[in-house]
């Protein structure tokens, strides 16, 4: 029995939104600018999980997997990063191919994932990026290798002076299973000149995707949000987004970043609220028909936040995680990692069913 | 009962009992429980507005002997670290208070052996001499310690601190009402008929109270249940109690480590169904305290009106690992995002004008 039925939504205006929503008919911009200006952020939370539930139903995904960050040395200089170091810049790192298998062999739990992201470093060559996939693939035949942004594929084939599609191919044939999701930001031009002027611009970042689709790849996709962006800026994210994967179809999960203003060098006037973080991942569930997973990122969102989107569309715990970088140096308050256990009775908390998955969102 | 039958029953403004709340616990969608609460909260307080006073909480001393298994904030007579704030120092802190706007101040502290009640009457008379400030002050568990300490009833601890200038009575040390839970985390605290006893009094002196609970400790949903209908009960009996303010148990640092800390959403259904249950205590807290900012705002659609406080300062959650911060323009911002609109109150709940 539910309380909440057509006369409620229609009384929050997003009566014919829910029509469509149950009839599995695709949302427009406007009914995602609607959905935003919705008076209770419950009644968008409620049909968000109406989606995820009819996707999911109960279940709520986590992985054993670890975070490597090979270098924090960065060309890019993206005003709204607090991890990017200059080279020769106190604090600036490199990690060798033995460190890195070092920072794996030492995870309580062997991960079924591994998420090795960098900055885009001038001097680090592809040959490197291959030793270290056939490293990892070496000591850990069957993990799902999710690595490099297409920022990063495109910085490798500018410093090889080759195509993305051929720096796709070496990485794919060294053992890259899987791009993660970063480095998409917000698509908006005009956003993205201000907030990353250097970064790909956003068809790079999605013909690299959808290259990666091409050859088989699965890809993540993110979205930054609450820094500069309109409303409207993130409904055109979520769409164009939506009309990449209607073109490959590798898209496996998308993962909404809460902006966090600590240490920033963006000054923002009004930074998020926790109802809008959870308004825009509801909505991200709603706009996104055909991309099957949302993330509750918990190292952005912060853990308790991140148990409320799993109401709020998302299915997604992500993982133990084990050494998170970039996000604790932006002001995450997250903790570094977590354990099999702390993960399984929070979605449990949350009356979820947890199911423990592989990188490409296999049930293990 | 269908929950059907029980969603009817609440939005027509009937009591419902204990069966039916656990119901609803156990069965009712989140969001259709968060919607149900919300209904009830429009019905009690039609206009949008979320109330938050500027206040500051004053820990006098943090020596103890209740050695409460949950807590992290005490230290035993002997221990090094314990303190006992001189009267000066406490009033500095209030200076501190009045000077950004605040208008009250939250007392509390732990059981001191060597504190006579005279030095309470002392204390609440230099503020009230030197401060013109709402003196929201002690609880329970404290009135029945000194009572058992200086060989005098209740009624009488009550007649003199009211009488030295105590305003109102924080609903802390309630912990859970229900005594086999007491029982085992906090042994030396006053038994759960002891706990009303001493509010209902206040309550017949003239005083107002607030009442807490703390739950995700070592008791069961039913306990939780349990301890919201003797509230309600002691409320038809006098009608004391201004607000009812329900926040989870934070385990670290303290000697029940083990437990498992409560999800936001398991926390944000008990909200909902304090506020159902409750129908005769006009205000619910949101506790930003322990929950964040950011579950705070979502708990206003979840049966909470009321923002709590400011406070500048905290020791109590803070020393059990958890540190939120807000000021009076960050709770005014989060109010309105969510949108709502910001006010100030007093303790019994009087909006007051900005200025």
């Amino acid at each position: 029995m539910k309380l909440l039925k057509g006369d409620y939504y229609d009384n929050m205006g997003i009566g014919d939104i829910r029509t469509k929503v149950l009839d599995g008919e695709r949302l427009s911009f406007e009914d995602g600018v609607r959905l935003f200006d919705c008076p209770e952020p419950l009644a968008v939370g409620a049909l968000a999980h109406q989606v995820r539930t009819r996707m999911h139903g109960d279940k709520a995904f986590y992985v054993i997997n670890q975070h490597v960050n090979y270098t924090n040395v960065c060309v890019n200089g993206c005003v709204f990063c607090a991890y990017q170091r200059e080279e020769g810049q106190e604090g600036g790192f490199v990690l060798s191919v033995d460190d890195a298998i070092a920072k794996i062999d030492s995870a309580a739990l062997t991960p079924r994932e591994v998420h090795i992201v960098g900055g885009c470093h001038p001097k680090l060559r592809l040959s490197y990026f291959e030793e270290l996939m056939s490293a990892v693939k070496t000591k850990l035949p069957n993990v799902v290798l999710k690595c490099f942004t297409a920022v990063e594929i495109a910085h490798f084939a500018k410093l090889e002076e080759t195509t993305s599609k051929d720096v796709l191919t070496r990485l794919n044939k060294a053992g890259l299973d899987m791009l993660p999701g970063g480095g998409a930001e917000i698509f908006e031009p005009k956003v993205r000149e201000q907030i990353c002027p250097r970064k790909s611009t956003a068809e790079e970042w999605l013909t690299i995707h959808e290259e990666a689709h091409s050859l088989g790849m699965k890809t993540n996709a993110t979205m930054l949000f609450g820094h500069i962006e309109s409303r409207e800026d993130r409904i055109d994210h979520l769409i164009r987004l939506r009309e990449s994967q209607n073109r490959g179809g590798g898209y496996t999960c998308f993962i909404p970043l809460p902006f966090l203003t600590e240490n920033s060098q963006l000054d923002i006037e009004k930074p998020l609220t926790g109802l809008e973080e959870l308004r825009t991942i509801a909505i991200s569930r709603l706009m996104l028909d055909n991309i099957p997973h949302i993330k509750a990122y918990w190292v952005m969102l912060g853990v308790k936040q991140a148990q409320a989107a799993l109401k709020f569309g998302a299915d997604d715990f992500d993982g133990t995680v084990v050494e998170e970088k970039i996000g604790h140096e932006a002001g995450a308050t997250s903790e570094q990692g977590m354990t099999r256990v702390e993960l399984e009775e929070m979605i449990k908390g949350c009356g979820c069913t947890p199911v423990e998955r592989d990188g490409f969102f296999n049930e293990v | 009962m269908t929950l059907e039958a029980i969603y009817s029953k609440v939005l027509n403004g009937e009591r419902i009992d204990f069966k039916e709340a656990l119901t609803l616990y156990n069965e009712a969608d989140f969001h259709d429980l968060g919607h149900l609460a919300h209904q009830v909260r429009l019905a009690k307080h039609p206009d949008p507005i979320v109330t938050y006073v500027v206040d500051r909480n004053i820990n006098y001393s943090n020596v103890c002997v209740c050695c409460c298994k949950f807590c992290a904030f005490y230290c035993e007579p002997d221990q090094e670290g314990g303190y006992v704030l001189t009267y000066e120092e406490i009033g500095e802190k209030i200076q501190e208070t009045l000077d950004v706007g605040g208008t009250q101040i939250l007392m509390q502290g732990g059981h001191h052996p060597d504190l006579p009640l005279t030095w309470y009457e002392e204390m609440l008379r230099y503020i009230k001499a030197n401060y013109e400030v709402h003196i929201h002050a002690f609880s329970p568990p404290e009135v029945v310690f000194w009572s058992e300490m200086e060989g005098i009833p209740v009624t009488e601890v009550i007649e003199r601190l009211h009488k030295a200038g105590l305003d109102s009575i924080p609903g802390g040390g309630a912990e859970i009402l229900v005594d086999e839970v007491r029982s085992e985390v906090a042994p030396n605290k006053c038994p759960a008929g002891q706990w009303l006893g001493v509010m209902e009094e206040a309550h017949q002196q003239g005083l107002r109270t607030t009442a807490t609970m703390m739950f995700g400790h070592k008791e069961t949903v039913e306990q939780r249940l349990e301890h919201l209908f003797a509230v309600r009960e002691s409320q038809d009996r006098t009608g004391g109690y201004t607000a009812f303010i329900p926040w989870t148990f934070q385990p670290d640092h303290t000697e029940l480590p083990d437990c498992r800390k409560l999800t936001s959403t398991e926390y944000l259904r008990m909200l909902a169904v304090s506020r159902i249950v409750l129908d005769n205590v006009d205000n619910v807290q949101v506790s930003w305290v322990t929950m964040g900012p950011k579950i705070a705002q979502l708990a206003l659609y979840f049966g909470g009106n009321d923002f709590g406080s400011t406070m500048l300062e905290e020791n109590v959650v803070k020393a059990a690992g958890v540190a939120f911060r807000l000021s009076r323009e960050e709770i005014n911002r989060l109010v309105e995002d969510a949108g709502f609109i910001p006010k100030r109150r007093s303790m019994n709940y009087t909006i007051l004008e900005d200025r």
